[in-house]
């Protein structure tokens, strides 16, 4: 069990316990060198997610779709709490990592880790056989989404969008249900949009409920599969900027897939760059974007910032 | 009671007599509801508003109202009055017959479908076709007769072809005016020696079997017309 | 031209029997199709040929002779039911057909992305099914359901031939007792007309509800795609 020293946490669910105060929250963040938000006012941190977060490890991660290999033999690792973005051109196989992880796809070959409990495998008998539901269902738990096309549940109103997945899988009531997606509405800035259906909210405002719903599960690794692309350009920043604030307050494992180098930088410890389903270089953002060292990372960025 | 295999082999010639007649049914009632289904769509889009709203209830109610009862209608009211006339016109054909009646019947019952299925055929074909037509400034009938049409009929074909095989379906209701069409042959050589079982049960194998390859056939027309 | 309502009594015995045989069917179709329509999506290949066997075996079949095989054939190997019993069965089983159809049909177009959500929610696959995909499928289903219920009040003329009484029966009996053949034959068309009608005003309300329900504004194009959808109604009755 090669990552049991990167996510101790996940062992121990009780580290659950109350969440740390802003103060603490932001104070660590910061300690990371990650920028403060521009925000003057800092967003309560209450309603999110904190402590336990684990890590993720790829061990020689294979996925293919037919006959194209989308991910060769990929190996990475993720450390607690740690904020990555995934950078590269498309069809690199970046969001196959993350729909890997959320279990949207099905894995071919390799290990993959959330801290140190494997996603797609379980010990049966002290052999490592492949997950059944039970399995798949346990470790989702840790783990939640927010799509490129917000994919709120239309024959939902907001308020139940943010609520179903609380009561009916984690058994939250009724009540504690309702008000958590209350104080998450506020998070997002759309406290006045409770009952307001789905389709009656502009792509941004959509996104940030989507936003509120992946956080209502209280996840400890969040996926974010290229949350911006689908926006009008002027709900972009308001997004980003509530994303960086919320990846700021929270200790959460961020994976973060975009073609936004502004949003990269500003959310990211760590920038990967990809290419035919390998990593071609990785560093922090400041270098990545400032001097890259690879020829393919460099045609990338000039490709992408004179689009 | 046992399947009698003897019996179902001396029933056969009877059943095949009545399949003469569910065929001839469900093909003529066809042609009639292709022609006629034409006619209402472009009488639909006609510019005088009191046609179309009359021909859109007529073909409503056509629709809406069970086929047993028009049957009736065909044969005891209106073929009465019109037998005379139209005998003269194809005077090959006995109009008083209850076939003449159910293949009449049968046929402008489905034209109220087929002039749907036009329809939404027609408002299928790209805006620009007309506008194309527009510019080059085809007079209105070659307009319908070489760009529409052909485009909006080959869309339609699958969905024409689905209606052929509920009209076959629907053809064992021509023994409510006393047709002798497969189901009710059988009923009657059932009703001679009182085993219904064996005729009744040939006829339904024989309704799913004709039933089963023709959707497999439209399918394959759906393949190749891609609809949709 | 109202001679023939003065047996309005016997018209509306009729039609209440008709309207009976209309809820009876459509009740039974509509389990039939939830149920076959949800295993034509199941997982397990067993169960989509269970699926594919009841859909193919009744939609082939035609009503009339469904009917006649129940009411006729089937008594002589010990099968005996009542009438209504028979006629109910035997419009629910065909119509029900169809019906498995839409429903597999509106289950599948319900967007991938839906499902991806529900899992990334965690759900059950129960829950994936009964909160998010068959509450977005209702929508898609109505309209088709909407013309199979109307085939199968059409369908329901069919028990006039095994003597039960209704509204195209009683009309066979009027016109005899009065021989007043036209306006017998033209009321009993308009019985059926209104009945018709009220069908879809239900319908149209339902749907109305479900699209509020989705946020959608209604919307009535008859499309290519909705007149295949009912091109597969039909075959169902006359």
């Amino acid at each position: 069990m090669p990552q049991s020293d990167t996510a101790p946490e996940s062992s121990e669910p009780k580290d659950e316990a109350p969440a740390p105060s802003l103060e603490k929250a932001t104070g660590r963040t910061g300690a990371d060198g990650v920028p403060a938000g521009k925000d003057p006012k800092p967003i309560d941190a209450a309603p999110l997610p904190k402590g336990g977060a684990p890590g993720i490890t790829f061990e020689k991660v294979v996925k293919r779709f037919g006959s194209n290999v989308v991910l060769r033999e990929l190996d990475f690792t993720v450390a607690p709490g740690e904020r990555v973005t995934l950078i590269g051109p498309s069809g690199s196989g970046k969001t196959t990592i993350l729909r890997l992880l959320m279990t949207l796809e099905t894995l071919n070959e390799g290990v993959i880790w959330i801290g140190d409990q494997t996603l797609w495998h379980m010990d049966r008998g002290g052999k490592r056989v492949a997950a059944n539901q039970k399995h798949l269902h346990e470790m989702r738990k840790q783990v939640g989404m927010v799509f490129q096309q917000f994919n709120l549940f239309p024959n939902m109103n907001v308020l139940r969008n943010l609520t179903e997945g609380p009561r009916r899988v984690l058994g939250v009531s009724q009540d504690e249900a309702v008000e958590r997606a209350r104080e998450l509405l506020e998070l997002v800035g759309l406290a006045d949009k409770l009952n307001a259906h789905p389709t009656q909210l502009s792509g941004g405002q959509q996104q940030r409920v989507a936003v509120a719903r992946a956080l209502a599960m209280q996840p400890k690794v969040l996926l974010l599969d290229e949350v911006t692309s689908a926006l009008d350009p002027e709900l972009v920043v308001g997004v980003q900027d509530l994303l960086r604030d919320i990846a700021n307050a929270s200790d959460i494992t961020l994976l973060c897939v975009t073609h936004e180098m502004n949003f990269a930088r500003d959310i990211s410890n760590r920038v990967l760059m990809f290419d035919q389903g390998q990593i071609v270089e990785e560093g922090p953002p400041e270098q990545i974007f400032g001097e890259p060292s690879e020829q393919r990372t460099r045609d990338f960025l000039q490709a992408v910032l004179a689009s | 009671m046992e399947w009698d295999w003897q019996y179902s082999g001396d029933i056969m010639p009877d059943l095949l007599d009545g399949l003469k007649y569910t065929i001839i049914a469900t093909l003529l009632g066809y042609v009639i509801a292709l022609v006629l289904g034409l006619v209402w769509t472009l009488l639909r889009r006609a510019p005088n508003p009191v046609v179309r709203q009359t021909v859109r209830w007529v073909t409503e109610f056509i629709r809406c109202t069970p086929l047993i009862p028009q049957l009736f209608f065909f044969y005891f009211v209106i073929l009465p009055q019109v037998a005379p006339a139209l005998h003269t016109v194809l005077p090959f054909i006995d109009f008083q017959e209850p076939i003449a009646a159910g293949v009449i019947a049968l046929g402008v019952h489905y034209s109220t479908y087929t002039a749907e299925v036009y329809r939404a055929g027609i408002a299928d074909v790209p805006r620009g076709q007309w506008e194309a037509c527009t510019a080059l400034n085809l007079p209105r009938s070659r307009v319908w007769t070489d760009v529409i049409l052909p485009q909006a009929i080959r869309k339609v074909i699958p969905t024409l072809g689905n209606y052929l095989i509920a009209m076959f379906k629907d053809s064992p209701m021509l023994l409510a005016i006393q047709v002798v069409e497969l189901l009710n042959a059988s009923f009657q050589v059932g009703a001679k020696s009182l085993k219904y079982l064996e005729p009744i049960t040939i006829v339904g194998v024989l309704f799913v079997i004709v039933s089963v390859i023709s959707s497999i056939l439209v399918r394959r027309l759906e393949r190749r017309y891609a609809t949709v | 031209m109202f001679d023939v309502l003065d047996s309005h009594e016997e018209l509306l015995k009729g039609a209440w029997i008709t309207i009976q045989l209309t809820v009876g069917g459509s009740l039974l179709a509509l389990v039939l199709a939830v149920l076959f329509g949800m295993a034509g999506v199941s997982s397990s290949r067993w169960v989509r040929g269970l699926n594919r066997v009841y859909v193919e075996f009744f939609r082939g079949t035609a009503t009339l002779v469904l009917l006649y095989w129940f009411f006729y054939a089937l008594p002589l190997v010990g099968f005996k039911f009542a009438p209504m019993f028979t006629a109910i069965m035997a419009l629910g089983l065909n119509v029900g057909a169809y019906g498995a159809e839409v429903v597999r049909g509106a289950i599948i177009s319900v967007p991938k992305a839906q499902y991806e959500a529900t899992i990334a929610l965690n759900l059950t696959p129960t829950q994936r099914m009964i909160r998010v995909i068959l509450p977005q499928a209702v929508s898609l289903m109505l309209p088709p359901f909407g013309n199979l219920l109307i085939e199968l009040m059409k369908g329901t003329a069919v028990v006039s031939l095994i003597t039960i009484g209704d509204l195209t029966f009683r009309g066979k009996e009027i016109q005899q007792s009065t021989g007043e053949t036209a306006w017998t034959f033209f009321w009993i068309l308009v019985f059926y007309f209104v009945i018709a009608q009220v069908l879809q005003l239900f319908v149209r309300f339902a749907e109305r509800r479900v699209d509020r329900m989705l946020g959608r504004r209604p919307s009535r194009d008859t499309s290519l795609a909705t007149v295949s959808a009912s091109a597969a109604g039909t075959g169902v009755g006359g």
